[in-house]
């Protein structure tokens, strides 16, 4: 069940410490409540929500067409987006972070490239620097949230059923149930797949992609669409480089194929090398450390 | 995969547009860069217009080559999967073929 709205959905459920349960339901803002939670009743896929009122408008013009025989038929120029009502909710999750001053990640990788494990160093590093909160995407369990939880960070758990991806409307979900803190990072943490998580933006404000060199370094040409949308690209576990064939300049070279923009950063989560790089990464992405960056200029402007 | 998610938007999209007719036919638009496999998406279509008002509607699927522009040497080419440099070393803008888009729908 979706223990937000308690929909009743069994498809996708969402678990964690920091809820506003039930407050927070009868506060949230979706317009139309029974209508916006339309997507967590079909297997978690993201589905439209335009049934409901915007067929009230089309009522009148349904009734027209009693008049006309039933073996005629009538095309009707949709012209229309497949994923329009994601973006639509990305683009409201997008400005929901900018109001807050939230640098929002949406992680991405195979499953068993050490999502879970940067996610930890990192809250383990960071703490008292960068507050950090974070969405675990995983079809079951609650492990990952576990992990992140022990770490120090707060934490909600979605669970996708069969779902291969997150999609903006459990974004949207998950963070209800999270005080994001102003000028703060939330984490995304997506479902492992090098695929499907690429087609659906959740209002991120950067795409980091996670490879790791017990994978091939091939993987960028394997799975173009992941690594075509991506911002940064996180290779992780280098610390086991003498003791597998993985090239890494061969694996950059091929994420630059496809994404010529894309940044690298080397590093292990588990000896800590590199996390240096990708901590100055993140800072400067802070909405709040740019907003510093800039009064600090204007002060400086006046002296 | 995903392609269930996209077939549920479509069949949601045109039994909500239809409010009530019947649909019979849906044209959609799928890129060879949009990362959307053609059969697939028929097969989750089937099963996503079950028990709606869209069941047993043909989906006609519209595929259009992936095209991109050189920076570098100006060359236009078609591509079937993304590729973000040409042969010259130049950077390629893609132009075309990553959409994915209800195009209409017949109702009866």
């Amino acid at each position: 069940m979706c223990t937000t709205c308690g929909c009743g959905s069994d498809a996708v459920t969402f678990d964690g410490d920091h809820a506003h349960s039930h407050d927070g339901h009868n506060a949230h803002s979706h317009d139309g409540h029974d209508h916006s939670h339309g997507p967590l009743h079909a297997n978690g896929t993201g589905h439209s929500h335009d049934h409901g009122h915007a067929s009230i408008g089309e009522h009148g013009a349904h009734h027209h067409h009693h008049d006309t025989p039933a073996d005629q038929t009538r095309t009707i120029s949709l012209e229309q987006d497949v994923l329009a009502k994601n973006q639509l909710l990305a683009e409201r999750n997008r400005g929901w972070f900018a109001g807050r001053e939230v640098f929002a990640v949406n992680l991405m990788s195979s499953p068993g490239s050490g999502k879970t494990s940067i996610l930890e160093r990192t809250i383990r590093d960071l703490a008292g620097d960068v507050p950090i909160s974070v969405l675990e995407g995983d079809q079951a369990t609650s492990a990952d949230a576990d992990r992140i939880r022990a770490a120090g960070a707060a934490v909600v758990q979605i669970n996708t059923g069969t779902g291969c991806h997150l999609d903006a409307h459990m974004v949207t979900h998950g963070v209800e149930r999270l005080n994001l803190p102003r000028g703060s990072a939330l984490m995304i943490e997506n479902v492992g797949n090098l695929v499907c998580p690429a087609l659906f933006d959740l209002g991120e404000g950067a795409r980091v992609v996670v490879v790791s060199v017990t994978e091939g370094d091939d993987k960028p040409l394997k799975y173009p669409h992941m690594f075509r949308t991506g911002e940064m690209l996180l290779i992780n576990k280098i610390d086991l480089l003498p003791y597998v064939r993985f090239d890494v300049a061969r694996c950059i070279d091929h994420a630059r194929r496809i994404n010529p923009d894309i940044e690298v950063l080397t590093l292990s989560a588990e000896t800590g090398e590199g996390m240096a790089a990708w901590y100055d990464w993140l800072r400067a992405h802070l909405p709040s450390s740019a907003i510093r960056e800039r009064s600090s200029q204007r002060d400086a402007a006046v002296l | 995969m995903h392609e269930l998610s996209l077939a549920t938007a479509i069949v949601d999209t045109c039994v909500g547009r239809a409010a009530g007719d019947r649909v019979v036919r849906i044209r959609v638009e799928v890129g060879q860069l949009a990362a959307v496999l053609p059969d697939s998406l028929r097969f989750c279509f089937e099963l996503a217009a079950r028990g709606t008002t869209a069941e047993g509607a043909a989906l006609e699927i519209l595929e259009t080559p992936g095209r991109a522009e050189c920076q570098g040497c100006g060359g236009k080419l078609t591509l079937s999967s993304p590729q973000g440099r040409c042969a010259c070393g130049g950077r390629l803008r893609i132009t075309g073929g990553d959409a994915l888009r209800i195009k209409d729908m017949e109702i009866a």
